[in-house]
């Protein structure tokens, strides 16, 4: 082998090995959190996870059914989706078939700022200035429910969904918005009927991935949802998120006791959640590509 | 051609595993490494103090520290919060000198302590009572422990059925890693389960805040607190029996004993107390430390 031949073979292995870095990252977090969880198993038994009643500081005999915590997240996963499904799609379809480039010059770094608000200070604001709105608008006893910690997430997840959505209806072939206007029909018509469903694909892949940083989003929720944990499944009603009972838990939580292996568990859900959510969104993806 | 291509595929394959191997080998060893020497690390030897623990205490400790500091120069005090268990949690793991705790430490980490060979030694510094509050507009002026207990409980869920308006009630309580939840949970509510409908709120200011903004709610805040949210918040009287008199929480009722809701601030630390922390610790207890005490609004400890 000349010197050559080794110096090229070398720098080979060191680049795949920063390549390969985040595959092993992935690889030793499932391993860590199944070694952390896995004694729960034999102790209070796997069985204990499924149930209603999280209580893990009791005296009445501690409680880690999963269940409002799962339906909690999910409450606010979905309302918030549901909410900023129609301003990041229409705003996506402003950005890239109506406004002109000034404007688009304007708009884009904004929405990008929103996206860089520390999520501490969305939860801040929500609090504060939230909480009441939505208190007094539809008359509720608290201000801390599942909508209010939805509506603060919807605003994390429009920047993506308008990003990755305006980048899939740029891509629609000109032909296909020329071929529709030849046709005969207006503008309004070739933008719903041709540009955004030949884009749906993508426009779909960019809700799925504002959806994973949704169900992954813990401070802005911890301080607006009221973290009562019942199950639940009105927009109106507290809720206890996966996320905000790790955050909120795991500081004082004594190492190897059960509740500590229980946050455990609420980690593997969640890690799997959002594994599932972005293998959706990369499979969608693929096909917008090869479409 | 394609076989060529095929072959330098599958070399990328075996190129890429193997380095996936070398990484995880690396990565692996690491912790295991250091995992054995340097659990014992925080020492109060270098003129540093780090005190760690209950929110509740936050005010006072800090208040404390500045005044020590201002007189012993050649000390620096450091105070953070999280939470009781957070403290004891640190002192136990030896990243803090001293743990600010708003409960008796628990039997299993007394437990944990002596299995570590610590002299877990706790001094009680101060008085706290928890405030019943409500929205200043509620009618509601007092409670009996009993009615406290079963609202908390959820055995009770509208305020008529407490001589209120009929209004279903908010219940707002603190998460459960703080020594005031805990307290709560074993005094007031005699180790019932809090209600699933209760509010966790993750600060003190975030009960505070709830509770000034909704007629219905109701929390409970320690005495300091109270002092700061002046009229946004309203204190019931407790009466500990149906027939006892309403008891305000004030330092008077408090040291006499005649409110119900009261109970010590610690300082704890996990060796015999020597030097700085030593020093510190007299400080709190002196005339002067009991002074500041006074003015954060809790209750001196005589």
């Amino acid at each position: 082998m000349s010197f050559r031949q080794i110096q090229e073979r070398s720098v080979k292995y060191v680049l795949a090995g920063a390549a390969s870095t985040s595959i092993v990252i992935v690889a030793l977090i499932f391993l860590f959190l199944f070694r952390e969880a896995l004694p729960f198993a034999k102790d209070p038994g796997l069985g204990a996870l499924v149930g209603s009643r999280w209580m893990p500081k009791s005296f009445q005999g501690a409680g880690y059914g999963l269940l409002p915590l799962i339906t909690g997240s999910a409450l606010v996963t979905v309302l918030a989706t549901l909410i900023a499904i129609p301003f990041g799609v229409c705003g996506a379809v402003y950005i890239a078939e109506v406004a002109g480039p000034r404007e688009r010059e304007i708009l884009k770094p904004f929405i990008e700022l929103v996206a860089a608000i520390p999520s501490v200070v969305l939860g801040f604001f929500g609090l504060i200035v939230l909480a009441p709105i939505i208190k007094s608008a539809f008359g509720l006893m608290s201000g801390m429910t599942a909508l209010t910690g939805a509506v603060l997430l919807a605003l994390m997840a429009v920047p993506t969904i308008i990003s990755i959505s305006e980048d899939a209806i740029r891509s629609v072939p000109r032909a296909y918005k020329e071929a529709s206007l030849a046709l005969g029909a207006n503008r309004i018509q070739t933008i719903f009927k041709v540009v955004v469903p030949a884009a749906m694909s993508g426009i779909i892949a960019s809700i799925m991935l504002g959806m994973g940083r949704v169900v992954g989003e813990t401070m802005a929720v911890i301080m607006v949802t009221g973290n009562a944990a019942k199950v639940t499944l009105s927009p109106f009603e507290p809720v206890r998120t996966m996320t905000a009972t790790i955050a909120a838990e795991m500081g004082e939580v004594p190492f190897g006791t059960a509740h500590y292996r229980a946050l455990f568990w609420i980690g593997i859900a969640l890690l799997i959640a959002t594994f599932f959510i972005n293998l959706v969104a990369l499979r969608v993806l693929k096909s917008y590509r090869r479409a | 051609m394609k076989k060529a291509e095929t072959e330098m595929y599958s070399h990328n394959l075996r190129t890429t595993v193997f380095c996936v191997l070398v990484s995880i080998a690396v990565l692996g060893c690491g912790p295991k490494q250091t995992s054995t020497g340097d659990t014992q690390g925080a020492s109060a030897t270098g003129g540093e103090i780090s005190i760690k623990g209950s929110d509740t205490m936050v005010h006072v400790v800090t208040a404390w520290a500045d005044a020590f500091m201002k007189k012993r120069s050649d000390i620096k005090i450091s105070v953070t919060g999280g939470g009781s268990g957070t403290g004891v949690a640190a002192l136990l793991n030896g990243t803090t000198d001293v743990c600010a705790s708003s409960r008796d430490l628990s039997e299993e980490e007394k437990k944990a302590g002596e299995s570590q060979g610590l002299k877990l030694s706790v001094t009680i510094v101060a008085r706290d009572a928890l405030s019943i509050v409500v929205h200043p507009s509620n009618p509601v002026n007092e409670l009996t422990l009993e009615q406290i207990e079963r609202i908390y409980t959820g055995a009770i869920t509208n305020w008529s059925e407490v001589g209120g308006a009929n209004e279903s009630i908010v219940v707002t309580s603190r998460e459960s890693s703080s020594g005031t939840y805990m307290f709560f949970l074993e005094h007031v509510l005699r180790k019932k389960d809090y209600t699933q409908n209760a509010l966790l709120l993750p600060a003190t200011s975030a009960i505070v805040q709830s509770v000034s903004d909704s007629s219905s709610a109701i929390g409970y805040v320690g005495l300091g607190y109270v002092h700061e949210a002046g009229a946004k918040l309203k204190s019931v009287g407790v009466k500990a029996t149906p027939d006892a008199p309403a008891v305000m929480p004030t330092t008077e009722t408090v040291l006499s004993g005649a409110y119900s809701i009261s109970r010590p601030l610690l300082l704890v630390v996990a060796k015999e107390a020597t030097g700085p922390v030593k020093d510190f610790l007299d400080f709190c207890v002196s005339d002067e430390g009991q002074a500041i005490v006074e003015e954060s609004g809790y209750v001196k400890v005589q």
